[in-house]
């Protein structure tokens, strides 16, 4: 299957297994096209999961993730892409309507942008939040000591 | 006297009145309403929860009604945020094992075997046969537990009193298993990566079976509480309809998938622990309403009980504890593991650096999912009707927010 999109987009595009499990380094400008690609060719029609990982010291400093499964194939497939801090990357929510809820919390928690996501805002932590906890610059004690002490009239939430 | 205790009330009144305004409008809803509101009534938007009896912990559902017909919702979420994920990047994998008894605390044995079988996995370490059959046991019984849970507060909150206690009775018998095998009956850190901790205890298996003996005709006796009820029909029947379609695009997973008419379990489609080896089947409604997820989680229990009588009579002898190293310390790289928990496919997706604490640890959580699909479900219900598809959808709050 790699093979026949391979030789379509070239080195963008990288098949590689670890422990049994699939996956696909894809280059960053490839993401919508393969992931549709993969829904409406491949028939991976159920998105597991969307996450991300922050490595503070790389140029592009995340992988962002998606999980896949197909019902027909009963398989399961990664995509992988790298961005820059700062950098965004297409919604797939048009793909997989159950997309929505799992980009806003990436964007929650690392604070990527999705274009094209129809109501892209926080949804664990509250909405005037600053920082996101989930990059490694973020401490474990860190919190936004402002916003508790302006929304919850207390010094300290620790 | 009273003008100004009217005064000051209606002031509060007036002040929470604005506040409850600007933060609705914060949250925009900009749904469709492709029908005219009932008799010229206006739109109306009110709020549900976080703190309200029927939303099985701090959820809040910002309504939007014509009347009393939901035209559209919005979850409010992240009330009992944890940042479990943020804890395990500073634990040990060992450390964090007691963590993930927190998010699903209704079946805490089944967060553990998803996180231990994906640590094994990363570590290629396999569990002990015997280790696989009692964790096999221990998790359907933990099923068995969180099916009663929910039937118990799922018809208190349609307004049926009874089957509470009668579940609650009855899962008290598992609870006490669960004492006996590792000392704690909710939060039980049962499992230990590489197997378990603890051998069964004298008498393990006679409590067990005692347990299914006595459980066969208390399912009948819930059934009969409810199943033909004509209210219990009346309130279940065609609400919250959900097709398999929708619920596969909605990545909608475990019993409400199962009752929307898609024939999908984990167990069997990539069996993980020992389930391969055991006779089950797998319950699958047709019309994907609330009734047909009751009558599917119904026969999961009876499924749950056929495991654990197969497991339990052939438990090999053995070590319960697989060749795990002292300092757990899995090579660079990383791995997706997913089990059927009670609510649907809990994953756990870790990174590891090769150090001992994860680099990132993913939580994929079944309750946060399957909620995403409430709007959908509610959609031209009425507000009682929103009560019973929280229920039915069954979340568990600390495993939504994690």
């Amino acid at each position: 299957m790699v093979e026949k999109y391979r030789s379509q987009y070239g080195s963008g595009l990288d098949p590689l297994t670890y422990l049994g499990q699939n996956y696909l380094a894809v280059d960053r400008s490839l993401i919508p096209d393969i992931l549709r690609l993969l829904r409406e060719e491949e028939q991976f029609d159920y998105c597991v999961d969307i996450t991300a990982a922050h490595y503070p010291k790389r140029e592009k400093q995340f992988d962002v993730i998606w999980i896949l499964y197909s019902f027909p194939r009963n398989e399961r497939v990664r995509v992988k892409t790298q961005i820059a801090d700062g950098a965004s990357i297409a919604s797939s929510v048009s793909i997989w309507p159950t997309a929505n809820w799992l980009e806003r919390e990436v964007y929650d928690m690392f604070g990527i942008q999705f274009d094209g996501h129809p109501d892209l805002k926080r949804i664990l932590l509250p909405d005037g939040w600053k920082g996101h906890p989930l990059r490694k610059d973020y401490g474990i004690l860190q919190q936004d000591k402002e916003w508790v002490q302006i929304n919850l009239g207390i010094e300290s939430g620790q | 006297m009273s003008a100004e205790t009217n005064e000051v009330s209606s002031r509060a009144l007036l002040s929470s009145d604005a506040s409850n305004r600007s933060a609705l409008e914060r949250s925009h809803l900009d749904l469709e309403t492709a029908e005219k509101p009932y008799l010229d009534s206006n739109e109306l938007i009110i709020n549900m929860g976080p703190q309200h009896p029927a939303t099985h912990g701090v959820l809040r559902v910002i309504l939007k009604l014509d009347g009393e017909r939901v035209l559209g919702t919005e979850c409010v979420i992240g009330y009992l945020h944890r940042g479990v994920e943020k804890i395990a990047e500073n634990r040990t994998y060992t450390m964090f094992n007691p963590y993930v008894d927190r998010m699903d605390y209704c079946a805490a044995v089944s967060n553990g075997l998803g996180y231990c079988e994906a640590v094994e996995k990363l570590l290629n370490v396999v569990a002990p046969p015997r280790a696989q059959y009692i964790r096999v046991i221990l998790t359907e019984l933990n099923r068995i537990a969180s099916h009663q849970l929910w039937l118990g507060t799922h018809a208190l909150d349609i307004g049926a009193m009874t089957p509470l206690f009668y579940t609650f009775r009855d899962r008290e018998e598992i609870l006490k298993i669960f004492e006996k095998y590792c000392g704690a009956r909710l939060t039980t850190h049962a499992f230990r990566i590489g197997g378990c901790q603890y051998e069964t205890y004298a008498g393990f298996e006679k409590d067990v079976n005692n347990f299914l003996t006595f459980f066969a005709p208390k399912i009948d006796e819930y059934e009969t509480l409810l199943t033909t009820n004509r209210i219990w029909l009346e309130r279940t029947k065609n609400v919250g309809v959900i097709s398999g379609a929708d619920a596969i695009a909605l990545g909608v997973t475990g019993p409400v998938l199962r009752a929307s008419g898609v024939k999908w379990d984990l167990r069997k489609a990539q069996p993980y622990a020992a389930y391969s080896e055991f006779d089950f089947e797998i319950p699958v409604g047709t019309n994907g309403d609330t009734y047909d997820r009751y009558l599917v989680r119904m026969e999961e229990m009876r499924q749950s009980m056929r495991i654990i009588e197969q497991a339990v009579s052939r438990i090999p002898e053995g070590a319960i504890m697989g060749k795990v190293p002292k300092v757990i310390k899995p090579p660079v790289g990383e791995i997706y593991h997913s089990i059927e928990a009670p609510k649907g496919e809990l994953g756990y997706f870790i990174v590891s650096d090769g150090s001992t604490q994860p680099y990132r640890l993913r939580v994929r959580p079944p309750s946060f999912v399957n909620l995403q699909a409430l709007d959908v479900m509610v959609r031209g219900l009425l507000v009682a009707d929103v009560v019973a598809v929280i229920g039915t959808i069954d979340i568990v709050l600390g495993e939504v927010d994690r």
